[in-house]
């Protein structure tokens, strides 16, 4: 059986839609993985994942090694950011990042020392069998993993399932965008790696088996891991049908187990994991070397680029040196994109840095793309409703987006789009159709901000209302009960001479000790009711206080509003 | 280095609502050619004025709304319209019919809505209506154009009976002139009749001038499969009308056949065929989801025998097909296919 040449198993399922744009992966497919050399400078973002920005725990000045933490995880759903290389820390601040609206994000600037020294590492686990999946969970969160197929989650996080035991996990080397070879030139080149990687991953989910799903357009990265897997009956290579976006993990599950993951449940739910095989290769160096997540392979492409190349980048090295590395830019490159031509954004510098997403930099010339045709209205032919492998009706969230009805928005799924661009592919009306969807997107979560806001902004103000009553009701009961006892005291003095301390009742409200027993305790009631109500005092000033300050801004756009009001 | 921000970059489209357009203008030749054929040079004279003042009223109105000129005239979509009308309009009306027919549906159903992609009814439809109840009587001037002795009116001739009402001497009106099949059968049916003459002289041999029903759904057809294949249309909207006038039309000839004309003769004549194809399946105005379409396809050949049955005029896909579209956001609200995930799925252990 063993000499039998061997053979992928045929993706047994299908997901709707899709479509087949060219490939372009001819200009890098047979380029080998090349490591850059050292630069002089990184930069590094505090937010290159999802979830919370890191926290910096250098200082400017700071000498650091290589491998060193500079930026901690703050949260569960948060990832670490360590050096690249050692060097001086030369600046904490805003630097350009890569981002669709070109903004800056706070970042750490290296300057390298060229000795490029490790920090201490952290232990080598080889026999990670002998450490438990909680341990090593706390591994990837230490070492900065997170998910390298591009949507750059935590992957301690993804890991902790919440689950017992999580049956199968599922390795995502589909790699469907168009142009991007890194995936495909990791599968051929370090197989032992992934499956190195896939079995620690196992172990940690408690899963038997192992399905690797890649498109049949990479016939030699299926050849490299079916043979490098012979011997382990865990895993199954399966050949997906070459068809966009079969790399998105709901559709690579849909193709390989026919589950379909609905939108806010975890794939854990339904016994599976999915992760990419250049992030199975980071737990894998994580857990086996001690080594944090600090360079990534990155495609180098485009008719724009002098010699396109896959290379070994530092997280942190500028684009433009990357560039520089692959020959630079042919004349007349008009364009950068990071990502691939269907979910990437076109850059506005090439002078931010190479992130934990970056999977392929694009570089293209106006010649070498058609003219693009402006927007035509929507026709409502549905092609896009046919492609969309979410199964949408694009053109309905098309129609309404535009509208700015964002409740019809939400009814029609918008929040089960995956953004894969293909509406956009298929329109004859040259709509772009996912820029509205994002737009509708972040509209709908800034409602939904604004509301949750202005429920707090009214729990506070009802809050605060009944208090005022509360004092007011106690202030009202404490002034009775003097009331009272002077009415009492009137009436009692003529009779009774005998009550000798009779003045401090006119001034407290509780009874003196008649009992020398029950002193000590109503003694302490009285100091502790005391204290609260000072306390109550206090916060009340405090929260009114708060309250006026919020109020002041607006109280102040009311006056100017009214001022301006006037002739 | 820096570079000019652009939006989402994607690969470029091949297709494009130009192409789609000339492709139904392709589709429509062989239907037009065999129209010509038989009908003789008016069918052809009604296209040319329509475009023309379809080309003219779009122009107009985007210059009145301040549109830009090019992109919406280049695409081809009001020649698809004027074509649709122009086809739908008697062969030997007066010239003003097209005209006007068309100069409506474009500036009032098709750019006062707001142009392309933005009209709630078919304009072509609502153009044909319009002539319908403005003019009833030119409207019913259908016939082949041979003169007694058999030969046809030649294209200047026609071009003056358009324009002038002038005939070649010799030749009368009422020569020319035939009543359509359903025009025949409701004349029939109002008469309380039996339409059996009507209906069999249509199929065994019956003259030319009652036949070319046929051979016009069968070229229509042609050109529908032509669309079909291009990708143009989807199968859901025909399949569901032709199959909506079949089921219909014979529940009422089963359960009277004496007063109720045969499925396939509901089928032949009048424009159930190109309704089908180029009129119901209008994108704009169509339902877009595909349990939708099966809706309101099978809804327009519904209502399309009622009207012809119980109606006051001889044909209703014109009818039909509007009242479907003002179904259209109910039907595609309530046929939302399920998107994905939300079919059930079981763990796998």
């Amino acid at each position: 059986m063993s000499d039998q040449p061997l053979q992928p198993i045929a993706a047994p399922f299908s997901f709707h839609g899709g479509i087949h744009p060219p490939e372009n992966k001819t200009q890098t497919r047979d380029r080998p993985i090349k490591a850059m050399p050292l630069q002089s400078r990184y930069v590094l973002p505090l937010q290159m994942h999802i979830g919370a920005a890191a926290q910096a725990v250098v200082k400017v000045g700071d000498r650091v090694g290589k491998g060193q933490v500079l930026a901690q995880a703050t949260d569960f759903v948060s990832a670490s950011v360590h050096a690249p290389t050692s060097g001086t820390i030369v600046d904490i601040s805003s630097h350009p990042i890569a981002h669709p609206g070109g903004l800056s994000a706070p970042s750490i600037l290296l300057q390298a020392d060229g000795e490029d020294r490790w920090a201490e590492r952290m232990t080598p686990w080889v026999d990670y069998q002998d450490i438990s999946p909680a341990q090593l969970r706390g591994r990837l969160r230490e070492a900065g993993i997170v998910g390298l197929g591009g949507a750059v989650f935590p992957t301690a996080a993804k890991m902790a399932t919440g689950q017992s035991r999580v049956p199968t996990l599922i390795l995502n080397g589909a790699e469907c965008e168009p142009y991007i070879t890194c995936d495909d030139r990791l599968m051929r080149e370090q197989p032992e790696d992934i499956l190195r990687g896939a079995a620690i991953a196992m172990y940690m989910i408690g899963a038997e088996r192992c399905l690797i799903g890649i498109e049949d357009n990479k016939p030699e990265a299926i050849a490299a891991l079916l043979e490098a897997s012979r011997s382990d009956p865990r895993f199954a290579v399966f050949s997906v049908p070459t068809r966009y976006p079969a790399g998105g993990e709901k559709q690579l599950i849909k193709v390989l187990t026919n589950i379909e993951v609905p939108r806010g449940r975890r794939a854990s739910e339904f016994g599976l994991l999915c992760l990419n095989v250049a992030t199975v290769v980071a737990v894998h160096r994580a857990v086996t070397f001690g080594e944090p997540m600090i360079d990534r392979i990155v495609t180098v492409t485009g008719e724009g680029i002098t010699q396109p190349e896959n290379l070994k980048v530092r997280i942190g090295t500028l684009m433009s040196d990357v560039v520089a590395e692959a020959g630079g830019y042919r004349s007349g490159v008009d364009r950068l994109i990071m990502g691939g031509p269907m979910m990437g954004f076109a850059l506005h510098s090439d002078e931010v840095p190479v992130v934990k997403a970056t999977n392929c930099l694009l570089a293209l010339r106006p010649q070498d793309r058609p003219a693009e045709p402006a927007p035509q209205p929507c026709i409502r032919c549905s092609l896009c409703a046919e492609a969309c492998p979410a199964d949408l009706l694009p053109q309905q969230l098309y129609w309404y987006a535009r509208a700015k009805q964002f409740d019809r928005v939400v009814e029609y799924n918008l929040f089960d789009c995956i953004e894969c661009g293909v509406c956009s592919a298929v329109c004859p009306s040259h709509l772009p159709l996912v820029d509205y969807y994002r737009f509708a997107k972040t509209e709908v979560w800034a409602q939904e901000r604004e509301k949750s806001k202005a429920n707090q902004a009214r729990e506070r103000f009802e809050f605060r209302n009944e208090r005022l009553e509360r004092i007011k009701a106690e202030r009202e009961a404490a002034l009775n009960k003097k009331r009272q006892a002077l009415a009492a005291k009137t009436a009692a003095t003529p009779d009774d001479a005998s009550a000798a301390p009779a003045h401090s009742d006119a001034f407290g409200t509780h009874k003196p000790a008649s009992n020398g027993t029950e002193a000590p305790a109503s003694m302490d009631a009285a100091v502790e009711a005391a204290r609260a109500r000072a306390k109550a005092r206090r916060e009340a000033l405090d929260a009114d206080r708060a309250a006026a300050n919020e109020q002041t801004p607006v109280q102040a756009q009311q006056e100017q509003i009214s001022k301006s009001d006037r002739p | 280095m820096k570079f000019s921000p652009q939006t989402a970059p994607l690969p470029e489209a091949s297709n494009s609502v130009r192409r789609v357009m000339l492709t139904v203008l392709l589709a429509m030749l062989p239907g037009t050619a065999v129209a010509i054929a038989l009908l003789g040079w008016g069918v052809l004279i009604n296209i040319l004025l329509a475009v023309s003042a379809g080309l003219v009223a779009e122009a107009a109105m985007l210059s009145l709304r301040a549109r830009p000129m090019r992109p919406a005239i280049g695409d081809g979509s009001v020649i698809v319209l004027a074509w649709i009308l122009a086809l739908c309009l008697p062969n030997l009306g007066p010239w003003w019919l097209p005209v006007f027919g068309t100069v409506f549906a474009v500036v009032v159903a098709k750019q006062l809505y707001g142009g392309l992609g933005f009209n709630l009814f078919n304009p072509a439809m609502v153009g044909y209506v319009v002539l319908l109840i403005s003019f009833p009587e030119p409207m019913t001037r259908w016939g082949p154009a041979i003169d007694s002795s058999g030969s046809a009116l030649n294209f200047m001739q026609s071009v003056a009976w358009s324009f002038s009402g002038v005939l070649p001497s010799g030749v009368g009106y009422d020569g020319l002139s035939t009543a359509t099949p359903l025009d025949h059968v409701r004349e029939q049916i109002t008469t309380g009749a039996s339409i059996h003459h009507a209906t069999q002289s249509l199929f065994s041999g019956g003259s030319l001038a009652q036949s070319w029903n046929l051979w016009l759904s069968l070229a229509f057809l042609a050109g529908g499969a032509l669309l079909l294949w291009r990708g143009v249309i989807r199968w859901h909207i025909p399949v569901a009308m032709i199959t909506g006038v079949l089921v219909m039309s014979g529940f009422l000839w089963l359960l009277d056949s004496v007063h109720h004309a045969s499925p396939l003769f509901h089928l032949i004549t009048g424009a159930t065929v190109f309704g089908a194809f180029f009129v119901a399946t209008d994108p704009v105005t169509a339902s877009t989801t595909p349990r939708g379409r099966l809706i309101f396809g099978f809804g327009i050949g519904v209502l399309t025998v009622l009207i012809r049955s119980f109606g006051s005029y001889p044909d209703g896909v014109a009818f039909a097909v509007l009242l479907m579209n003002l179904c259209v956001p109910l039907i595609d609200y309530y046929s939302q296919p399920k998107v994905f995930g939300h079919k059930k799925s079981e763990p796998i252990k």
